[in-house]
């Protein structure tokens, strides 16, 4: 018993580490190329131009009906063979914002929808345009709307970034699997994996509740 | 007032009025031309051919059971809707026609010359009062910051809100909210303003208070446009009552006579189900 948490223990900071510089940066990075890609995929799906909108929904399509880790072995096993070959890093970067974008986008294409149709008159009757009206009017109050739905699509993310392991990125549970298969302490070294895993999410959520009340101050409640 | 003008020192003083008086004052000339307005939604006709002429400083009330078309002349007015047909020219704009095979409709000459007053205020729920009312001065028509402030702060003041300018929309009655919607459209120095059933959100209990804003705006010498259901406030304040019904204007006049002595037997049983609705 002794040796376990000895083991525990001196595990406990390589995986963290692992964590630190894998897990964290993969989906903060692919997060933030995700959101940008959902806004953008988002607002074609709004437009009123029928290629256009298609074009969104087909992505939307794609995304969210084929698995994440097929997606991210495409581009990194599958993608070689047409010659195109991209390292570990930015294939899960790539991956990870693509399925990010596809998701997200249906977040925020139903937070600008929520946003009623009177503050877009509004903005349009001082004297703006359509994209002045959606940056200063509509966005701020979609984005009150959408930090619950686009909180859980990271906190997703942050688990999915373990599937990045499989294409040789050294993150958090690639980390454990070393030294699990070193040490043959699977059991240990899995449910260690699985509590900083759930540590990192506690965080998140704490930081997703203050911006919560943050973006809620001008709202009644 | 213009631009450079320092703002009223005395704020809330209900005899100084310079905050509150329109920048052009009234002189009788043409202000606003509409002819010809058609509209459709699908296969409703809402509009077939309404003309509307509104001279500087006049103040005109579009009246008529709900479904008439008066909130789509309005909105036309605003370029919130475009109308199937017709022109209209504002303030020596551009005489916009609609319709027209190759003509492109521009809504921002409407917006550049007209505001309007909602009947839901619209408020923008993210701001404070002050940032409502300087949004449009600051952000589209470049008004130095400071100056957006100054004359939002005296408008405010003018319409007794001067302590709420940092208050959020929902911390105000409705009667408030309303009337910083009134500032935020005075704010934009529009020739026209466009009032679209201001009051029948608001509890009984603040009409009131929004009346008095509007009479006041009136007395000020402002151009307006009203769609009301407040028959007695349009006798009131309007110089000419527009009654409409289909989708046409049925009869006009000033209120004396349109509302003692209608002409039309459409307009007579209007009046008669609104002013006497148990008889």
């Amino acid at each position: 018993m002794n040796e376990d948490l000895q083991l525990f223990l001196e595990s406990f900071w390589p995986i963290v580490w692992g964590g630190i510089t894998g897990t964290i940066p993969l989906a903060l990075i692919s997060f933030a190329i995700g959101l940008v890609l959902a806004l953008g995929v988002a607002l074609m799906r709004l437009s009123k131009n029928r290629v256009v909108s298609g074009i969104g929904r087909f992505y939307v399509s794609v995304i969210r009906g084929t698995p994440l880790l097929v997606q991210l072995f495409v581009i990194f096993y599958g993608l070689p063979a047409i010659g195109v070959v991209i390292d570990p890093w930015p294939s899960a970067i790539a991956a990870f914002s693509l399925n990010v974008g596809g998701y997200a986008a249906e977040i925020i294409r139903a937070a600008i929808l929520s946003v009623p149709k009177g503050q877009w008159e509004a903005g349009y009757t001082i004297g703006m345009s359509n994209a002045k009206t959606l940056r200063r009017i509509i966005l701020p109050q979609a984005a009150r709307v959408s930090v619950p739905p686009l909180s859980n699509t990271f906190i997703s993310l942050v688990k999915d970034t373990s599937l990045a392991s499989l294409i040789l990125v050294t993150e958090l549970f690639r980390v454990a699997q070393q030294i699990a298969a070193f040490s043959q302490q699977f059991m240990l070294l899995y449910l260690e994996a699985a509590l900083i895993y759930w540590l990192f999410c506690l965080a998140l959520s704490s930081g997703q509740n203050a911006l919560e009340r943050r973006l809620d101050r001008h709202v009644a409640h | 007032m213009s631009p450079t003008d320092e703002p009223q020192p005395s704020p809330g003083d209900a005899a100084g009025g310079d905050a509150l008086a329109p920048e052009t004052p009234a002189d009788d000339t043409m202000l606003l031309s509409a002819r010809g307005i058609r509209k459709a939604f699908g296969q409703n006709e809402v509009l077939r051919g309404v003309d509307l002429e509104v001279r500087r400083g006049e103040v005109v009330a579009l009246i008529g059971p709900s479904g008439s078309g008066k909130t789509t002349v309005l909105r036309s007015l605003n370029g919130l809707e475009t109308p199937d047909a017709g022109t209209i020219e504002v303030d020596g704009g551009p005489s916009i026609t609609f319709g027209a095979p190759g003509s492109k409709a521009d809504r921002f000459a409407l917006r550049d010359r007209s505001a309007m007053v909602f009947q839901h205020h619209n408020l923008f729920p993210h701001m404070t009062v002050l940032q409502n009312v300087i949004e449009g001065p600051t952000q589209v028509q470049r008004v130095p910051k400071a100056q957006a402030i100054a004359e939002a702060e005296a408008l405010l003041a003018r319409v007794g809100l001067a302590e709420k300018r940092d208050a959020y929309p929902f911390e105000l009655s409705g009667g408030q909210q309303q009337r910083v919607g009134i500032v935020r459209a005075l704010a934009l120095k529009p020739a026209l303003l466009l009032f679209d059933e201001p009051t029948s959100a608001l509890d009984p209990e603040l009409v009131g208070e929004v009346l008095t804003v509007i009479k006041e705006l009136a007395e000020e010498g402002w151009t307006m446009v009203i769609v009301t259901h407040e028959l007695g406030f349009a006798r009131q304040v309007a110089d000419e009552v527009l009654f409409l019904d289909g989708g046409v204007v049925v009869e006009q006049g000033p209120p004396s006579t349109l509302f003692t002595a209608p002409r039309e037997e459409r307009t007579r049983r209007f009046l008669d189900r609104i002013l006497r609705p148990f008889d």
